[in-house]
């Protein structure tokens, strides 16, 4: 069944997308992370113009997270104090984003810098974890207790002024680098139409060491936080949302979302962290290869838009 | 009394063929909708260009047949034809083309082959076929050698996605003097304003032409959106954002089991 887009202007197969955030969903739900950084390219690959995947997919981060929140909030699994925290970052690396944005899509270098950011980004994180993992995984007894560079076992922004204590994740920490996840975190989001769940994660874990308890919920949060405030920042400054696309992503990606919560439960956490960073390298790998190897097609063409 | 009466006729006839066009024929064409409605349910539109071939009767009858070339334009845009190149161990876009005023939708019909119809200078002239529509826009920005090659890519590329097309066999005559075209618009034609253009041939020569227009628009659900997201996108970001969170909250009981 075919579904015209009003905004992205074409029409779509309902259930082939459907089907899509439910998948999307069910992976976003077990590892707490928006799935964007899956969804965004899926939609792009659908034929979805860059743009519109991106400013949609923010909505549909939106109603993914909320349902999650929900339920980390019932278990009490979530700092909200911390979260708060990073969503103010957020919502400041958002503008930034967008506006960045708006300014590579004049420019007509969006698909590349699309294409490099997920690549670096995705393929740092997701290596970082991976190498990290795989040793915790498999050679459990060469893992030495990680950590400290300094004699108190902190790293050194942890010290930085203005220090804030976040009594859920047991956490005293200066403001300073918490704002600035929050501001990279927002800036990619914007940007990429990613939650940033995959970078607030493995960061919260590795940096902020705060407990694995507490990770997840505190992440979806911020990301809800963060993609409300991108969602209306993205139709007031290019109407690139579709209303319809991301009614259909929303409803195929909660109830996959439900599922993929339940499933998350289930798993042990060095098992939890290796999947997460194989499914995020993959993604990178995925990336690369679409720009080392020899293009079948190696001509390009798009319209310019009509600027106002 | 009755050859009075013809002659009268004969010169009310002639100075009727005196003030119109010296051509013998004309060309009375329609589409067979003024208006293409968008719905949720839109996958592309198919319509039909009927023609008919008026021929006065004084003007002594062609030995040779008529060929009708009907050209669909949508409305126009600049378009970039990029091609990816070798940068270290990359492929990214180095080089381009630009092309101005090119329809987002071309199509050009024909009831032969373009290069039975008429001589390559006047194909040139009217640009008929997609290679002379695309090369009169240019492609500025590339040296002489490399232009023909982005000429290909950007036909190649829009032929594929079925917004270029071109048919030998489009134009189907049902009489001597009456023709048919199908016009096949993609899902993804522009929205807009769109020409039809009906040429008539005969030997080689332009006897006539005639245009018609239709349009593509979005209708009812579809459009009160799209005005919605241009209009008050401020409004409709937040419906957006509470319709996620309704949702979310939504599922969230729906599928609770605690």
């Amino acid at each position: 069944m075919q579904i015209y887009l009003p905004i992205a202007e074409l029409p779509v197969s309902i259930f082939l997308i459907l089907g899509m955030a439910a998948a999307v969903g069910f992976i976003s739900g077990m590892f707490g992370v928006g799935g964007g950084f899956l969804m965004t390219p899926l939609l792009v690959f659908l034929g979805i113009p860059p743009a519109v995947a991106v400013a949609t997919g923010a909505a549909q981060i939106a109603a993914a997270s909320t349902t999650s929140v929900l339920s980390y909030w019932r278990r009490k699994a979530l700092d909200v104090k911390l979260g708060s925290f990073l969503a103010v970052g957020g919502m400041v690396g958002t503008v930034l984003g967008v506006m960045f944005f708006n300014a590579m899509r004049r420019a007509g270098y969006f698909e590349l810098v699309l294409v490099v950011s997920y690549v670096t980004l995705l393929g740092s994180v997701g290596g970082m974890m991976l190498f990290e993992s795989v040793r915790a995984t498999f050679f459990p007894s060469r893992v030495k207790p990680k950590r400290p560079k300094r004699a108190d076992g902190r790293w050194w922004f942890e010290t930085l002024p203005a220090p804030i204590t976040f009594p859920q994740s047991g956490l005293v920490i200066s403001i300073v680098p918490v704002l600035a996840l929050g501001v990279f975190i927002g800036f990619a989001g914007a940007v990429l139409g990613i939650g940033g769940g995959f970078i607030v994660v493995p960061a919260l874990i590795y940096f902020f060491r705060v407990p694995s308890a507490v990770v997840v919920g505190t992440s979806l949060w911020q990301i809800l936080l963060t993609m409300m405030v991108a969602t209306v920042l993205h139709t007031v400054t290019n109407q690139s949302v579709d209303i319809v696309l991301a009614l259909i992503l929303i409803v195929g990606s909660v109830i996959g979302a439900q599922f993929g919560t339940r499933a998350g439960q289930t798993l042990r956490g060095e098992h939890f962290r290796l999947l997460l960073a194989v499914l995020v390298f993959g993604v990178a790998v995925r990336f690369a290869i679409e720009i080392i190897v020899r293009p079948v097609e190696p001509f390009s063409v798009v319209q310019q838009e009509a600027r106002q | 009394m009755t050859v009075r009466r013809w002659l009268g006729a004969a010169w009310l006839a002639g100075a009727l063929l005196a003030s119109g066009p010296a051509l013998a024929e004309r060309l009375i064409t329609s589409v067979s909708a003024s208006r293409v409605l968008i719905t949720s349910s839109y996958t592309g539109a198919e319509l039909v260009l009927f023609g008919a071939i008026e021929r006065d009767g004084v003007s002594i009858s062609r030995s040779g047949t008529y060929d009708i070339v009907v050209t669909v334009k949508g409305p126009a845009g600049l378009f970039t034809v990029r091609e990816k190149q070798r940068f270290g161990p990359f492929w990214v876009n180095a080089e381009q083309a630009k092309y101005a005023e090119v329809p987002g939708y071309f199509a050009m019909h024909s009831s032969r082959a373009l290069s039975e119809v008429t001589s390559e200078p006047l194909r040139e002239r009217f640009q008929l076929g997609l290679e002379q529509m695309v090369a009169a826009r240019g492609g500025a920005g590339q040296s002489p050698q490399r232009i023909q090659t982005f000429h290909e890519a950007l036909i190649r590329l829009k032929k594929d996605s079925r917004l270029f097309q071109a048919n030998d066999r489009g134009v189907v005559f049902l009489a001597p003097n009456l023709f048919r075209a199908a016009i096949s618009l993609p899902a993804t034609a522009p929205l807009g304003n769109y020409e039809a253009l009906a040429q008539l041939f005969a030997d080689g020569a332009l006897l006539a032409t005639e245009k018609s227009d239709f349009e593509v628009v979005k209708t009812g659900f579809e459009a009160r959106v799209a005005q919605a997201a241009f209009g008050q996108p401020f409004f409709y970001g937040v419906v957006t954002v509470l319709l996620a969170l309704g949702f979310g909250w939504l599922s969230h009981y729906a599928f609770r089991r605690d």
